[in-house]
């Protein structure tokens, strides 16, 4: 993965740099030292690693804002970070960089249930969003499957979903309001407690717009009273194609589920050989889980139950207990670990419509013999988000390189059936050079011009998400004065 | 000048000598300036999977041409488009493309989200006359800047649709309403949060102070429906109301006057849509100097009808939200503006997004501005 060349002229002046920063910064909040820095060097795409000039972690928006100003003036490029669990490589720095970190800012400011939003820290995790409100028996429901690390800082920059989103939404579904910070210093607030924009959706556009933007430094986040319950209902095929007939008939019989989890045979392979989850040894895995009163649960899994029995099933399981729903959903909540147990993998995204699924699993299994690589395909099925994840071993010299090209055929197959290249994880490094198979130049152009206007100079994580090729010329804008 | 596909539609533009109007069904009398373009003739819908949830339209579409083709295969928008002809006495036919322009949005808002959660994707054609594509017909998807939903409610501003690509929903079983009687608008919220905050699913939250009513709008399969109605009761036995329940059809016609803001369809004085803190909502109603008022979005959304040319917003003064004049004469409108002023920061994004998409300043001069 190509990234620019650092500026020599930006690491010459590291000394004044850290100088300035320290003015405005607690002694604890910069991190200059070589030794230090190297704990940011990458995130969670650990393919790519390289140690940033500095990282800092300021505790306010004042701060955040203090920093920026600086990096402005100073013409350093800056590159936001969550809490670093991008599989993207979207907090990844350069040698020339200020890695501005938002971990210390994890406060709540605010919870308000007769509005039912929380307004918090973005360095807050997504976890201990919901940890704050859950006594009072709320939830913020967007649930990526990194909850417990990962920040709303990067939730935000990379709109991120998960499991349930079928029902619930995404970040940008969720997201009220927030307070956040330009490359030049200047503090705007956009959104608030109410619904919906006055003018141009500003916060809809800050929302997955992977740091590039601005520093979002407060959230006010939409929170939901949780369901009465939740119970799954597993079911096997012994073809892929039916599974995924089933899944559209339930959709067309007008059941919502909240989450549609689809597994295929080498994945279920190995989560059974690492969880031993009890599940059917078939071509395809369904697990859908429903909501509500114990009645309400009962009706809807009987009517999913009825549309599967029409399928063919080879197995058919209604979880009738916490228990029971949890040995349901072990084999999926393992299969990350099971996959990795058997090689090192590489986790790709892309979505496709979900009429497609037969043929874009039959492709991905041609694919699979032609590179001489294992593909397990694990995904939400409601939203035809496909989660493939690729076994390579990295200790072979060009296995990663293989496993990437054979990534790129995956991604582009699902641009060819009408999907796109990322659905939750965003496209940071790792998928960038592959815009141009989604978008034209004007495309990308209109998109590019948005980041002209919020920040002129391209400072803010400027090698991510375009082409270096579509973006060259923006980043090359002349550098502050010495 | 009429536009019938994205290839004259790119020509109009790359020839405009001037301010354009872009006018989809003309039901919400926007402000007009310059030469109007209607782009009503770039219709049909070109993609419906429905065991996938997705829709592809052109922008000229009429709105119940999609919800029949919807409803044929037991599926809707759920968000609700309002149809703003019986509020401002316009005649034509509501369009898709207008109402995602708009991000036109009906009481089941609060729970599944506004037009703009329902957009997928978009192609538009800039003030260049360069065509541009955004999102997809996929649900979940963040490649690249999220255009879709700035696109959404940019009215007409930075590019002319020339394709919507829709989520859709499940029409449910059925529907009822719970109806409280006899609250003021302090305990009509306060109600109606409690029923947000609680686990029933409420999908439509509605107060009208002139017949002390609170409405509940509960949908899904029968047995949960009339589940969750008495829950819903119990819940709020506290609040020392009358209750009554009404059936699905009560409950259709009850929320489409809703939806459609019947309560002003009378014509008399200003009408302004206030976007608000549900909590704060009473307080803004009582210091507003309208004459009238009803609730919706638990509060978040009040309508209020005033004297003409009263100038609402310096009346309620600061407040979290945002208050737009959607019913007032040309006068009144040119003085007072539409849409509400945004402060200084968003302000100047605001702009410089308008002069990277429409860098000849020709789309829709008199909208999201103060002053046309």
């Amino acid at each position: 993965m190509e990234m620019p060349i650092p500026s020599q002229a930006v690491i010459a002046r590291k000394t004044r740099v850290v100088d300035r920063l320290r003015q405005v910064l607690p002694a604890d909040a910069v991190i200059s030292d070589e030794r230090e820095t190297r704990a940011y060097e990458c995130d969670a795409l650990t393919a790519y690693k390289c140690a940033p000039m500095v990282a800092v972690l300021p505790y306010t928006t004042q701060q955040v804002s203090d920093v920026l100003r600086i990096c402005h003036e100073e013409g350093v490029p800056v590159v936001p970070r969550g809490s670093g669990t991008s599989l993207a490589g979207g907090a990844l720095p350069t040698a020339d960089c200020v890695i501005l970190g938002v971990a210390r800012m994890n406060e709540v400011i605010e919870t308000d249930y007769p509005n039912r939003i929380i307004k918090v820290q973005t360095g807050r995790t997504n976890l201990s969003v919901t940890g704050a409100v859950e006594e009072d028996g709320f939830f913020y429901a967007p649930d990526p499957s990194s909850q417990l690390a990962c920040a709303i800082a990067g939730n935000i920059a990379m709109n991120s979903g998960g499991a349930h989103c079928l029902k619930y939404g995404v970040t940008t579904n969720n997201l009220m309001g927030v307070t956040m910070v330009l490359m030049d210093g200047e503090v705007i607030e956009v959104g608030g407690a109410h619904l919906d924009a006055g003018g141009l959706d500003l916060l809809g556009l800050i929302c997955g717009s992977e740091g590039q933007l601005g520093v979002v430094t407060e959230a006010t986040l939409r929170i939901l009273h949780k369901p009465e319950g939740a119970r799954p209902v597993l079911i096997g095929f012994d073809d892929n194609e039916v599974a995924g007939e089933c899944v559209s008939d339930i959709i067309k019989a007008g059941v919502l589920p909240v989450a549609i989890e689809f597994m295929d045979r080498p994945c279920i392979e190995a989560t059974e050989a690492f969880a031993k989850a009890g599940y059917p040894m078939c071509e395809a895995l369904l697990i859908i889980e429903v909501e509500g009163s114990d009645a309400e649960i009962d009706h809807q899994l009987g009517l999913i139950s009825d549309i599967a029995q029409r399928h063919s099933p080879v197995e058919l399981r209604q979880s009738k207990s916490a228990e029971e729903s949890a040995k349901i959903w072990l084999g999926r909540k393992s299969a990350f670990g099971a996959m990795g147990q058997i090689n090192d993998y590489m986790c790709l995204d892309g979505t496709i419509p979900v009429s497609s699924l037969p043929f874009v699993l039959k492709r991905i299994k041609e694919l699979s013999d032609q590179f001489g690589l294992k593909v397990g395909n694990v995904f939400h099925a409601g939203d035809g988000n496909m989660h493939p994840l690729i076994l390579f071993d990295a200790n072979k010299p060009g296995d990663l390189e293989l496993c990437e090209e054979f990534g790129a055929e995956i991604l582009k197959l699902c641009v060819e059936v009408g999907g796109c290249l990322t659905g939750e994880h965003g496209v940071g490094i790792e998928k960038r050079d592959l815009m141009h198979v989604q978008y034209a130049p004007d495309d990308l152009e209109a998109q590019m011009a948005v980041k002209d206007v919020f920040d002129p100079a391209w400072l803010l994580n400027p090698a991510k998400v375009f082409p270096l090729d579509a973006s060259e010329t923006r980043r090359a804008v002349p550098l502050a004065a010495e | 000048m009429a536009i019938t596909s994205e290839e004259t539609l790119v020509d109009a533009i790359k020839g405009a000598a001037g301010p354009i109007s872009v006018q989809g069904g003309g039901t919400r009398g926007l402000p007009a300036t310059g030469q109007i373009m209607r782009v009503a003739g770039l219709q049909g819908i070109t993609l419906y999977e429905p065991g996938a949830l997705t829709l592809v339209a052109k922008p000229g579409t009429p709105v119940a041409e999609i919800e029949e083709a919807l409803a044929a295969e037991n599926q809707r928008l759920a968000f609700e488009p309002m149809d703003h002809r019986g509020l401002l006495g316009t005649s034509g036919t509501p369009t898709i493309g207008g109402v995602m322009a708009g991000n036109i949005s009906g009481p089941r808002r609060i729970s599944v989200g506004a037009a703009r959660d329902f957009l997928l994707g978009v192609r538009f054609v800039d003030g260049r006359g360069a065509v541009v594509k955004n999102g997809g017909r996929v649900m979940k998807n963040v490649t690249g800047y999220d255009l879709v939903k700035l696109m959404a409610g940019s009215y007409g501003t930075l590019g002319v649709l020339s394709e919507v690509s829709m989520k859709v929903l499940p029409r449910p079983e059925t529907q009822a309403t719970l109806v409280l009687h006899g609250l003021d608008d302090g305990a009509a919220v306060a109600a109606m949060a409690r029923a947000l905050g609680s686990p029933f699913e409420v999908t439509g939250a509605a107060h009208d102070p002139a017949t002390r009513e609170t409405a509940l709008r509960i949908e899904g399969f029968e047995a949960s429906v009339s589940y969750r109605l008495s829950q819903l009761q119990s819940l709020l036995a506290g609040a020392g109301a009358e209750v009554e329940q009404r059936d699905a059809a009560a409950t259709q016609a009850l929320w489409s006057g809703i939806n459609d803001v019947a309560a002003f369809h009378d014509g008399q004085g200003d009408v302004w849509r206030v976007s608000c803190k549900p909590s704060d909502a009473p307080g803004i109603a009582a210091r507003s100097g309208a004459e009238r008022w009803t609730y919706d979005w638990a509060g978040g959304l009040i309508w209020l009808r005033s004297a003409a040319g009263h100038d609402l917003r310096a009346a309620i003064g600061p407040m979290d939200g945002h208050a737009t004049l959607v019913r007032a004469d040309a006068q009144s409108k040119a003085r007072l503006g539409v849409f509400h002023p945004e402060p200084a920061g968003v302000a100047r994004l605001t702009a410089a997004l308008r002069a990277q998409f429409d860098p000849k300043g020709i789309f829709n001069a008199g909208q999201l501005d103060r002053a046309a």
